[in-house]
């Protein structure tokens, strides 16, 4: 580069070396163009699989089952699991917000590996695109559900390899990005940046690092024995030749249930940074938080039987990860705590950031707390793959990731483009989005507790009434999505011009401009204090 | 070219030791696998391991430790600045490596001679342990092999980068990391020849 004998940086946004337009793009090694690369294609598959759980909701107005068999249902369900989970829910806040953010927040230039962050996307890219071509190739799109489980997923004649192959190499690109943001953080640290002086945004990164360092690569192996399984029979998870389809179950949720904390952990970090801001308060309880992460990611990694209450399994192993499960509650209520105490007796400015972060807390005790309710032996087995799963896990999910990433996107979108959305069509779109949501997903644990399982075809007459009050309400949660990207979008091209700190947030990526120049920052600053240090603004 | 001349060799070595923990994880799955299927049926995997040819096994172990050593050298070589001799002990860990391979391809080749191999039909006679245990065996010394070949591409490229001195004495960090992860190579090999080999 030869920019830096000038005065100013160009921004991110400006191509300055030979290479222009799409081509700079593709082979950028700038952390902020990668996390919006990563923004871009994953927006595209979310949508794609608020599609296809659209026309599953549709498909449950009975009229429409005409046109929709029961194994196409059977692969919609799976394929909107594996866009959403793999494609966007795990990676979506590390990689859009962490790549864009995490250096930026420490005070660094870009990531350790730059040139690793980009292959993590192509790897990322490489893996979307083999999901998608599984659902045209082969024996026709998997029916497995997203969890793979053994012997069905070793015998049915769709396309179930390929579609297995894509997580590995989703997996592949979630732990390299892992190593980069540990050895960043370990390294990258600007002069005066100690460990407790990190944005809570950083430790939150930190802990689910570890956990796509740990966990991913059980992942992987599971997922490399079914390949084996079906194409040479190995046995392994084959009870006809003495293997055991347990072990699949448990090998699976060793991983998918830490899996879980990947997604959650980044959110939590999201909402620790939206919440002091709006509040021009330090955030309650720092060390608790941090803490906090680092314990949900020690105690998630030893839970994963919950999901197996009714496999089968010793009634010892059955109490401990009962009583594991409500240990894990602990700590995430101790954020819950700590983020309501910062409100208080915080000057509050209310904007669209802090009411979607609102919007998660609200939503998040709702998931949270139905989860101990499921981890609660007596509960578990009858409300056991019923739609109540279903509702709790988009309360988790949809309510807790997908609101914190949407929240997350309001707050640092003037800093990413350097424009500001219509703060009114937001909240306008906040009303569909949170009565359509409610009425989605409470729905289904109201039908879940009334017995209707998961994963069905049709439902017996009792249950209609219900299943049409959540499908209308998934319409008024497409309806609010569509105002709020559309209102998004319309800002990135039209928007008003931002300031550089519209906010009043202290943390390192307010003292530089909007959008960021090419290397963050003139001159690395060295830092002497905590992170969120509101004293000297106002009062 | 994009982008800003940062070298920090520590961090290439952190990062290099965080994939190993990947690795080891990723076998961890194969071994968990294995001690319950061992808890489970261990006659059967007793009988298989007696199947197995220990001799091979440990003059595999032998030959792969030896590589382990010849890579060490060819870093102490880099750090002397003996080009030379760096590129003859990386030469003979590839050797030693590729042996080892063609020892491996022998002792699989002898199994699927006596039909033991995954769904073969001998196999399928076999009681269900053993068939479970075949596949073990197969599932991991089939994913040593390849971390082998992969460790062997990559020290290939170092043996031109240490050749056009893209690798040098200031500057050897890509050795030292291919380095660490043909030693994983070697420790995950030493786990499994007790595990199959000498269990008998």
């Amino acid at each position: 580069m030869s920019t830096h004998a000038a005065t100013a940086q160009p921004s991110y946004l400006v191509d300055t070396g030979t290479r222009k337009g799409l081509v700079a793009w593709l082979t950028t090694t700038d952390h902020k163009r990668i996390g919006l690369l990563y923004l871009y294609s994953m927006m595209t598959f979310f949508f794609v699989a608020v599609g296809i759980g659209f026309v599953m909701r549709l498909v449950q107005l009975t009229t429409f089952q005409k046109l929709i068999t029961a194994q196409t249902y059977n692969a919609l369900f799976t394929v909107h699991g594996v866009i959403m989970i793999f494609l966007f829910v795990v990676p979506g806040l590390p990689a859009i917000f962490g790549n864009f953010f995490l250096p930026i927040l420490i005070g660094a230039k870009d990531v350790s590996f730059p040139r690793l962050n980009l292959a993590s996307w192509y790897f990322f890219m490489a893996g979307a695109i083999l999901a998608v071509l599984s659902l045209f190739t082969g024996g026709g799109a998997p029916d497995t559900g997203w969890t793979f489980y053994a012997p069905f997923s070793l015998k049915t004649g769709t396309n179930v390899s390929l579609a297995v192959f894509a997580a590995f190499i989703l997996g592949f690109s979630s732990m390299l990005t892992g190593i980069n943001f540990i050895t960043t953080i370990h390294r990258l640290r600007a002069p005066g940046m100690q460990w407790f002086r990190m944005p809570l945004m950083c430790w939150a990164l930190y802990s689910t690092a570890w956990i796509q360092l740990l966990a991913t690569p059980i992942l992987a192996i599971t997922l490399a024995l079914v390949i084996l399984e079906r194409f040479f029979g190995i046995g392994i998870f084959d009870p006809a030749k003495g293997g055991d389809p347990l072990l699949y179950q448990h090998l699976f949720w060793i991983y998918s249930h830490p899996a879980v904390y990947i997604m959650i952990l980044p959110a939590m970090g999201a909402i620790s940074e939206i919440l002091p801001t709006f509040a021009k308060r330090p955030i309650f309880g720092y060390k608790a938080i941090a803490f906090s992460s680092m314990s949900i990611a020690g105690v998630g990694s030893l839970v994963w039987a919950h999901h197996m209450f009714t496999s089968g399994m010793s009634g010892t192993a059955l109490m401990l990860f009962s009583l594991l499960t409500m240990i894990v509650a602990v700590p995430s209520a101790i954020k819950v705590f700590n983020w309501v105490s910062t409100l208080y007796k915080g000057s509050i400015d209310f904007q669209p950031p802090l009411l979607f972060a609102l919007t998660f807390i609200f939503l998040f005790c709702i998931g949270g707390l139905t989860g101990v309710m499921q981890g609660a032996l007596a509960i578990n087995v009858h409300i056991h793959d019923t739609y109540f799963i279903v509702g709790h896990f988009h309360y988790v999910m949809f309510g807790g990731t997908g609101m914190a990433l949407f929240a997350a996107l309001l707050y640092w979108f003037p800093k990413m483009w350097g424009k500001m959305y219509s703060k009114k069509a937001i909240y306008l779109s906040w009303f569909p989005m949170f009565i359509g949501f409610n009425m989605l997903y409470f729905g289904m644990m109201i039908l879940g507790m009334m017995g209707m399982p998961r994963r069905y075809y049709v439902h017996l007459p009792q249950f209609h009434t219900m299943h049409v009050i959540t499908t209308v309400g998934s319409w008024f949660l497409i309806l609010g999505l569509l105002m709020f990207f559309g209102a998004l979008l319309y800002a990135i091209f039209k928007g008003e011009k931002a300031e550089d700190n519209p906010w009043g947030g202290v943390t390192l990526e307010w003292t530089i401009p909007s959008p960021p120049p090419l290397e963050n920052f003139e001159e690395i600053p060295t830092i002497t204090r905590g992170p969120y240090h509101f004293e000297q603004e106002g009062k | 070219m994009t982008g800003h001349v940062h070298r920090d060799d520590f961090g290439a070595r952190l990062g290099m030791w965080l994939f190993l923990v990947t690795e080891m994880v990723l076998f961890g799955g194969l071994f968990i696998g294995y001690s319950y299927m061992r808890y489970r049926y261990p006659a059967e995997f007793h009988h298989g391991g007696s199947e197995l040819n220990a001799t091979l096994g440990i003059i595999n172990t032998l030959v792969l430790l030896t590589s382990s050593l010849t890579v060490v050298l060819a870093i102490v070589a880099i750090q002397r600045s003996e080009k030379k001799r760096a590129m003859a002990c990386l030469g003979a860990t590839l050797i030693l490596g590729l042996t080892f391979l063609v020892i491996k391809a022998f002792e699989w080749g002898a199994k699927f001679h006596h039909g033991l191999y995954p769904n073969s039909p001998h196999l399928a006679t076999l009681p269900p342990g053993e068939q479970v245990f075949y596949g073990l065996y197969f599932t991991m010394t089939g994913l040593h092999g390849v971390h082998v070949i992969v460790g062997l591409a990559v020290l290939g490229v170092m043996l031109w980068w240490v050749a056009t001195d893209r690798v040098r004495q200031d500057r050897y960090v890509h050795l030292e990391n291919s380095g660490l992860y043909w030693h994983l190579v070697d420790v995950i090999w030493i786990f499994l020849l007790p595990l199959f080999y000498l269990a008998a």
